[in-house]
């Protein structure tokens, strides 16, 4: 009980969520920025592949729904904390970073793909950005599934109350926003340009 | 009510509090990473001036020879980048630290370990950047880094540069979402954003600023070290890269940059002007409305740096239109300060002195500022010294003196001892006098065509002259330094005791001790009204002329200072310090692959340690649970990992 007022301040704000959505705001523009480089530099392809060649929107849209998917097995694992049911939340929170997972591994395997029908990091501009772009994005990823696998081992270790558990809310937010970052750049970068 | 049980203890206690240099390194205090955030920034502005008085000595007479060209290109961009991201903005930020929470009623930030990771950050990305000049050479590429000159150069120096500044903005964007949540949450009863003091409505639109603005550099400084590192083609025009991208990404950051560095200068003023005039700052909610205004604004108009970069004229009218407008909001703001002198009972001190020069110069910087909205007069003098005097007209006759202001204004709250008056007027004028003797005439060398960033001028071109008076100019202000160093070491050892309310304030910080205690409030102060100090101190007569109420609202901690107040507070951490160590491990290691990959290995498992030590520290220990005292302060957790454990118990 303590804890819980202790979190609420005289403007009823939650600390670790004021921050955390203000921490968010400056990545979206960092995002805005990413995506801005790719538009500008989408057709410049110095003689190399171009989207066109390139995009298999059937994988991307697979890789796409799993990743979407994770945000509702999250909502699931939020949900089993609010009930303080320790093992349903392990099991939801595993599979949002299994999940997480799968997409990374898509994501590898587009790469290595694409740099097989010759679009490198140094092919053209806009081999550049959509390296940046997505690899950047796909960093986000994998920093969730380390907080969520880390988050897994506290519950295992000590429990994941709902008076300490702040974090599955601020661990939630974190991956609904990369989830919300992707569709943008899947409709923007993917479906857009073919 | 249910049972609160201790958290198993999985991880190492944190260090007791104590003194000396351990409590320092340790430290989690507001008020001690302020002092420091101060004193380093002091030390990087006597180096980024030494620069400038090379600078200054090279160009006294036509055809210099106290340096070679490349030295000189070192030296102007090193003095931009030292004053810009190692001075001025943790200046700022030193400002900010310590007064922020205590003017809200608070007894520290949100999040105090957070604090303490975004200063030794920022120290250890400065002296990165600095440690360059031993390891092959200062940056050479101007404090804006245009492409091709940082893309394309071989030796290191621009990747020192890039990654800097990275550095720098990480600290940076955590200090800023660390204040934005401190000023929204933690505020005392009472305190209602419209009765904030002004100094931090600016900190908090400031830390916008900086959410906003830092990550699109930050993209393109990644991209800049990606082009030099990995041979991405973001800048190469031969290729279809586009270096005006690099100007678009730097300037959408550089100009809100300009309110990062000049906002809380207008903070301080807002607060030293009525202090000194005994009258409330006139038209309060404008004030603020135009800081805010200036804040939005100034998102709009970053393309007037680049009128000679090619926009076409609808841009180029768009940008100069929205350029103009911003000059309104700072307009008003000028009034108001006026306004508030108008009619006042005003005394001459030092503090008051800078205020009203800051006015005055800053006035003078917004209108050369105006000229250069309209495009054809910019076309002519871009990259001028017209250019150079305009800049540092608003960054150091507005920055400066509104930094020296507060200085004078605050010294005596946080060392407990008064700055000397007379010293500090002789400071005043010095650089009051030098500082004009050394700008002023770049406005007519700018006008007449001289270009800024050349080594050396030929004789016979009629710029002989003014450049050998703003020689001496910058010897002047360095002469005025040299007097303010010498104010500040021998007034901290022998000055006239502060005392809790030395000026007759109107904000919450002199009703505590000087320097106030770790806690900041023995009891947290309950807010009825703006400048709530000055009237539980006095009541109006019926001329509304103040009167002396019977009353002694003071904290009990400056009534009785050895009293046992029993406030719990955050204990220190060693993480912090750590984590910033592995950052700046790891960043040096980048610098020499492939030698560097076990350095950035080091770098990288300090990190980790940090990280997962930080995340598990028992915060508590040994101070108990702080949570349960009065409403101001609820400390702990700044991190963002998940596994914060240790906080409280569970039920």
């Amino acid at each position: 009980m303590a804890a819980e007022v202790a979190h609420t301040t005289t403007a009823g704000l939650d600390i670790r969520k004021t921050a955390m959505w203000a921490f968010l705001a400056s990545e979206l523009m960092f995002f805005g920025a990413l995506i801005s480089t790719f538009l500008l530099y989408r057709g410049r392809t110095n003689g190399g592949p171009d989207a066109h060649e390139l995009f298999d929107i059937p994988f991307t849209s697979i890789s796409s729904f799993v990743l979407l998917m994770s945000s509702l097995t999250m909502v699931l694992a939020h949900n089993a904390w609010e009930r303080n049911d320790q093992r349903q939340l392990r099991l939801w929170l595993l599979s949002t970073a299994g999940l997480g997972m799968v997409f990374l591994g898509g994501q590898f395997f587009e790469f290595s793909t694409f740099v097989h029908e010759g679009l490198k990091l140094d092919t053209s501009p806009f081999g550049s950005s959509f390296y940046m772009l997505t690899g950047f994005h796909g960093a986000h990823v994998a920093v969730g599934v380390l907080m969520l696998s880390a988050m897994v081992i506290v519950s295992y270790r000590v429990g994941l109350t709902k008076s300490r558990g702040m974090n599955v809310e601020l661990v939630a937010l974190y991956w609904h926003f990369v989830d919300i970052i992707w569709i943008v750049i899947f409709t923007v970068v993917y479906l857009l340009q073919v | 009510m249910a049972t609160i049980v201790e958290a198993p203890p999985i991880a190492p206690s944190p260090p007791a509090p104590r003194g000396g240099i351990w409590g320092w390194l340790t430290s989690v205090d507001h008020k001690k990473i302020g002092i420091m955030y101060g004193i380093s920034a002091f030390i990087f502005f006597v180096l980024g001036g030494i620069e400038a008085l090379v600078i200054r000595w090279q160009l006294a007479v036509p055809d210099g020879t106290l340096v070679n060209e490349e030295v000189y290109n070192q030296l102007f961009t090193m003095h931009g980048t030292t004053m810009v991201f190692l001075f001025v903005m943790p200046v700022s930020a030193a400002f900010g630290n310590y007064f922020v929470p205590i003017m809200i009623g608070a007894r520290d930030v949100a999040f105090p370990r957070l604090n303490a990771l975004s200063f030794w950050i920022f120290i250890s990305g400065g002296i990165f950047i600095s440690s360059s000049f031993f390891l092959g050479g200062f940056p050479d590429g101007a404090w804006v880094g245009y492409s091709p000159l940082s893309t394309q150069s071989e030796v290191i120096r621009m990747d020192f540069w890039a990654i800097g500044l990275l550095i720098l903005g990480v600290a940076s964007l955590l200090g800023a979402v660390n204040f934005i949540t401190t000023i929204f949450t933690m505020r005392a009863p009472g305190m209602t954003l419209f009765r904030m003091p002004v100094f931090v409505w600016m900190q908090l639109v400031v830390a916008f600023l900086l959410a906003f603005s830092l990550p699109l550099v930050t993209v393109g400084l990644f991209q800049v070290i990606l082009d030099r590192n990995f041979g991405t083609l973001f800048y190469d025009a031969a290729t279809g890269g586009d270096p005006i991208l690099w100007q678009h990404l730097f300037w959408l950051f550089g100009h809100p940059e300009v309110y990062i560095l000049i906002l809380p200068a207008m903070g301080i003023v807002s607060e030293v002007l009525p202090t000194f005039s005994r009258k409330p700052l006139f038209g309060y909610q404008f004030v603020v409305f135009a800081g805010a205004a200036i804040g939005f604004l100034g998102f709009g108009v970053w393309a007037h740096h680049m009128f000679t970069s090619g926009l076409g004229p609808v841009a180029e009218t768009a940008f100069g239109l929205m350029t103009m407008t911003i000059a309104v909001p700072t307009g008003i703001k000028i009034f108001n300060w006026v306004g508030t002198m108008w009619g006042g009972n005003i005394s001459f001190t030092t503090p008051m002195l800078f205020s009203i020069g800051f006015v005055a110069m800053f006035t003078i910087g917004g209108l050369s500022g105006v000229t250069h909205s309209i495009v054809p007069a910019d076309t002519q003098q871009h990259d001028s010294y017209y250019v150079v005097a305009h800049f540092h007209y608003v960054l150091f006759g507005g920055a400066v003196f509104g930094i020296f202001a507060g200085v004078y204004y605050w010294f005596g709250k946080v060392f407990g001892r008064m700055l000397d008056e007379t010293i500090g007027k002789w400071h005043f004028w010095l650089m009051f006098v030098g500082f004009n003797l050394t700008f002023a005439p770049m406005h007519l060398l700018g006008l007449n065509g001289m270009p800024r960033r050349i080594a050396t001028y030929g004789d016979g071109l009629g710029w002989n002259y003014w450049n050998f008076m703003a020689t001496i100019g910058s010897f002047i202000i360095a002469l005025s330094i040299l007097v303010f160093l010498i104010n500040a070491v021998r007034s901290y050892r022998r000055g006239v005791e502060a005392g809790a309310d030395p000026w007759d304030g109107r904000t919450l910080e002199w009703t505590t001790s000087s320097p106030p205690a770790d806690f900041n409030f023995a009891e947290v102060p309950v807010v009825e009204a703006i400048d709530d100090f000055w009237y539980k101190k006095y009541g109006e007569d019926e001329d509304h002329l103040p009167v002396r109420l019977d009353s002694n609202p003071l904290d009990p901690s400056a009534l009785a200072p050895d009293a046992d107040h029993h406030v719990h507070l955050p204990s220190p951490s060693y993480y912090p310090i750590m984590l910033a160590l592995g950052i700046v491990t790891l960043a040096y290691g980048f610098l020499w692959i492939p030698a560097g990959f076990l350095v950035m290995a080091i770098g990288l498992g300090i990190m980790l340690l940090a990280i997962f030590g930080w995340a598990l520290e028992d915060i508590d220990h040994p101070m108990g649970d702080r949570d349960h005292e009065g409403g101001g302060n609820d400390g702990g957790d700044g991190d963002e990992e998940p596994a914060g454990v240790g906080s409280e118990g569970s039920e």
